[in-house]
């Protein structure tokens, strides 16, 4: 009974994942990609990791799932033509080839039960967000300074690239 | 309890899933869609590991894959949308730039 949450999570954003490859209206996929997105954060939740399934659902489901969004619509991409592209046998042959690969390698790999948490009776235990923060602010500083770094180069690329005609590209 | 394989066995899943769907699929939005799974397929990855092994820099670096998942989100439909302006069309096949 306890495995319950972990099929119908696990399920309903296998089955949503599989859909956003099915459809082929890409409205539809960015639809079903909500849903995935929903059900993995339900996952997070099920593993102990609320603080995650907050930012999955406020970053995904609400800032890049709205990106998407609006370029398909302002592209006005419809489901018209084939779906497929026209190297897609060699797709498909690549595919089944790393399929087979990671099929190896996950029933070739042994996996150890749960650990018993370690106990620490003089320290006290916090939240997850209060750990996540903890650890976020002390040990990973550099690579959080990095991502605002990396957020900023984002954020100026897209502006400078989704501008349109800019003096350097008029021949 | 849940083990720890199945945790590694649908993140697989979903990740063949995502890749399947780069390799194949002709428009070029739902091949960046694609990839967004294939990066919630790690996030599953790292959350679960985090779980079982009782160490919360699993869950830190899904933080930065959320970072990194925006980041290339907000380039790669700066040059969808740059590639739309200059070929009329969002279908991989018409993009042969490169081509000698």
């Amino acid at each position: 009974m306890q495995q319950l949450p972990f099929f119908y999570f696990g399920g309903v954003a296998l089955l949503c994942a599989v859909l956003v490859i099915v459809f082929r209206n890409a409205i539809y996929s960015a639809m079903a990609l909500l849903g995935m997105f929903a059900h993995v954060a339900g996952l997070f939740i099920v593993l102990d990791a609320p603080f995650l399934a907050g930012v999955q659902l406020l970053v995904y489901a609400g800032a890049i799932l709205v990106l998407y969004l609006f370029v398909v619509m302002l592209l006005n991409v419809g489901g018209r033509g084939p779906a497929l592209h026209k190297q897609a046998p060699a797709g498909i042959f690549l595919a089944l080839l790393a399929i087979g690969e990671l099929g190896y390698l996950v029933f070739r790999s042994h996996f150890y039960p749960k650990l018993p948490a370690i106990p620490h009776p003089d320290v006290p235990t916090l939240g997850n967000t209060e750990t996540i923060g903890m650890v976020l602010y002390t040990q990973y500083l550099f690579p959080f300074e990095v991502a605002s770094i990396v957020l900023l180069i984002a954020l100026v690329g897209a502006i400078v690239m989704a501008r349109g005609r800019t003096k350097f590209r008029q021949e | 309890m849940v083990p720890l394989s199945w945790y590694v066995v649908l993140s697989a899943l979903m990740f063949m899933t995502g890749l399947v769907g780069v390799l194949i699929r002709r428009n070029i939005v739902v091949v960046l869609l694609c990839i967004e799974i294939m990066l919630n397929a790690v996030n599953i990855n790292f959350v679960a590991f985090s779980d079982y092994l009782h160490l919360i820099d699993g869950q830190i670096f899904v933080f930065f894959v959320i970072t990194v998942a925006a980041a290339e989100v907000a380039i790669g439909l700066g040059i969808i949308i740059s590639l739309f302006r200059l070929k009329e069309s969002v279908n991989m096949d018409d993009y042969n730039l490169l081509k000698l």
